[in-house]
């Protein structure tokens, strides 16, 4: 009961203290909505297109979200040491990293949502497959947190942390399928992109919004709940090693 | 804790090095149950990567820990319910309000609510900081930013307390309360182990005292056993004008039983193991035209006692840190 206190506390604190933090708003909110209009607008074909961009829009939104969210709760908290505090608490480092990592799940998953409310007031919804949408998102809540964890672990200051995130984020709008089919990409870059865990959960979100998939759900989630495996083992160690001299 | 004949802090042949430097080296020291005992040591010294290990916050690279008869060399998590800290920098979220964040730290040990919240007014009532409980951190002056920290670091009423230099940097008053509240806990029967670079206070509050130099241990004892050979000289510093180079040199000639020094110019040290006699130096000096200003008999002090151990000059200690109450 004690460690769930601390977990609660820590993920409370993070979403009162960062969630409306300045690099939050600006990568977590504005530049996703900034990049679906863009899309929006380029596609140039009304209404029709939205059911086609929408999920290439909630991954964006996921993806910069918990990034955006993770540079700030790890890294600040790393650089002005009050990091030191929960390593100090008597709780094991893997619950302390997953309350760390909540917060930016629930800002993920919040963030994913936006575009689908806004859609629901501009197209009809009610072809989508919400029992594959849910988990779907939440899957890439995850392995985007976890993503971020690995990126703010390895730096010490916010702006690398945030520049370090575009290394991974900007080729991912490409190469995961969020708004072209990846048989649309060149034959050398295809292999790039099943290294990547975002396009599992995007092949997850275009079956599911319009019936368009290349792998089967079934190996999309185990594929999507092994990333998220490996980046948190990963990141736990990088920690181990790095914070912990 | 295990039990009440073990120490509550044993440590053996502590080492780490941080590439080529040996931070600390083949340390060992241990702390009894209810003591307050002192890590005294110029900056660099290893005495807050003393502290980072035996709280977990560093790895050692040899040696063993015992916190409260757990051994948790490798597992710190396994005693961290035993230990709190207070870190040499104030690190709590500027964010939160000062009760904000003294409930966080409450409820990062398991508190329920009602109950940090009780502890956290209690606290800040301590600590006189009652009136800007509902102030952000961030808001604070540096003394109040420290004081929070120190109340943080006890919400939960440690039985082991680690303290890393409570009063650098903070101004007379605050530094004289912490030094209160620090005699206090001790008094309550907590465990201290406090490192400062400010000979006085380790002086005044600890029990017992390890000199620490370039990562080793150059002397361990009892606060009055370190002090006995120095409390057994006499010494009188006198101030004099219109003295020559040699005076120290003409003096130890007419008085062969006291020792003659002048370290700082127009002072004179004499030294001796049975007491001076003032005056028929005065009138030495005086025959000789030299003005006596001042005469005073110099107390013995735990600064002798490290200059003595150490070589390092006390002056040195606290130059290195920016000046604060704790010297003061």
């Amino acid at each position: 009961m004690r460690r769930w206190i601390a977990f609660w506390s820590i993920l409370v604190k993070d979403m009162r203290a960062y969630y409306l933090k300045p690099p939050n708003i600006s990568w977590g909110i504005i530049f996703p909505l900034a990049w679906t209009g863009m899309f929006f607008i380029r596609s140039g074909s009304g209404m029709e297109s939205i059911l086609t961009l929408l999920p290439g829009v909630m991954t964006i939104s996921i993806l910069f979200g918990t990034t955006s969210m993770l540079a700030v709760t790890i890294t600040f908290e790393k650089r002005s040491r009050s990091f030191e505090r929960l390593l100090l608490a008597p709780i094991s480092l893997e619950l302390l990293m997953l309350a760390k990592t909540s917060g930016a799940i629930l800002f993920g998953v919040a963030n994913a949502f936006v575009p689908i409310i806004i859609a629901a007031f501009l197209t009809d919804l009610s072809g989508i497959a919400w029992f594959l949408i849910v988990p779907a998102i939440l899957l890439m809540g995850i392995v985007s947190t976890f993503i971020g964890l690995f990126i703010a672990v390895s730096v010490s200051e916010i702006f690398e942390a945030q520049t370090f995130s575009n290394f991974f984020r900007f080729p991912m709008i490409f190469l995961c399928g969020l708004f072209f089919p990846i048989i649309a990409l060149p034959v050398f870059l295809r292999p790039l992109s099943y290294i990547l865990p975002l396009t599992y959960g995007v092949d997850i979100l275009h079956g599911a919004i319009h019936n368009e998939h290349i792998m089967s759900f079934t190996l999309d989630f185990i594929i999507l709940g092994a990333f998220c495996i490996g980046l948190f083992a990963l990141s736990l160690r990088n920690i181990k090693r790095r914070w912990i001299v | 804790m295990k039990s009440n004949n073990q120490p509550a802090v044993e440590v053996l042949s502590l080492t780490k090095r941080y590439g080529d430097v040996i931070a600390v080296d083949d340390i060992s020291f241990q702390v009894n149950e209810g003591e307050l005992f002192g890590f005294l040591g110029p900056n660099g010294a290893g005495k807050t990567t003393t502290i980072n290990m035996l709280t977990g916050l560093a790895r050692p690279d040899a040696g063993t820990i015992h916190i409260g008869g757990i051994e948790c060399t490798q597992n710190p998590k396994a005693a961290q319910h035993l230990v709190g800290m207070v870190p040499d920098e104030s690190n709590l979220y500027p964010e939160l309000t000062g009760f904000e964040n003294l409930c966080f730290c409450a409820a990062l040990y398991g508190m329920r609510r009602s109950e940090r919240q009780t502890r956290a007014r209690q606290l800040l009532d301590t600590f006189s900081l009652t009136d800007a409980a509902d102030r952000k951190f961030a808001g604070y002056s540096k003394g109040m930013k420290r004081k929070l920290t120190f109340a943080a670091g006890i919400i939960h009423q440690p039985p082991i307390l680690f303290l890393d230099e409570p009063t650098t940097g903070i101004d007379v008053a605050s530094a004289r309360q912490v030094r209160q509240i620090i005699a206090g806990l001790h008094r309550k029967g907590t465990t201290i182990f406090l490192t400062t670079h400010y000979i006085e206070e380790a002086e005044r509050l600890c029990e017992r005292i390890a000199f620490i130099v370039n990562g080793r241990i150059v002397r361990t004892d009892r606060t009055a056993d370190l002090l006995k050979p120095v409390q057994g000289k006499d010494v009188l510093i006198l101030s004099v004008s219109n003295s020559g180079a040699n005076l120290p040199e003409e003096m130890a000639l007419a008085f062969p039983q006291y020792q003659f020094q002048s370290t700082t110019p127009g002072q004179v040290r004499v030294e001796s193991v049975e007491p001076v006699n003032i005056g028929p130096l005065v009138r030495f000096l005086e025959e000789r035209g030299v003005q006596v200003t001042e005469a005073r008999r110099h107390l013995p002090s735990l600064e002798d006692v490290f200059v003595q151990v150490t070589g390092i000059e006390a002056d040195l200690m606290s130059k290195e840190k920016v000046g604060g109450g704790g010297n003061q």
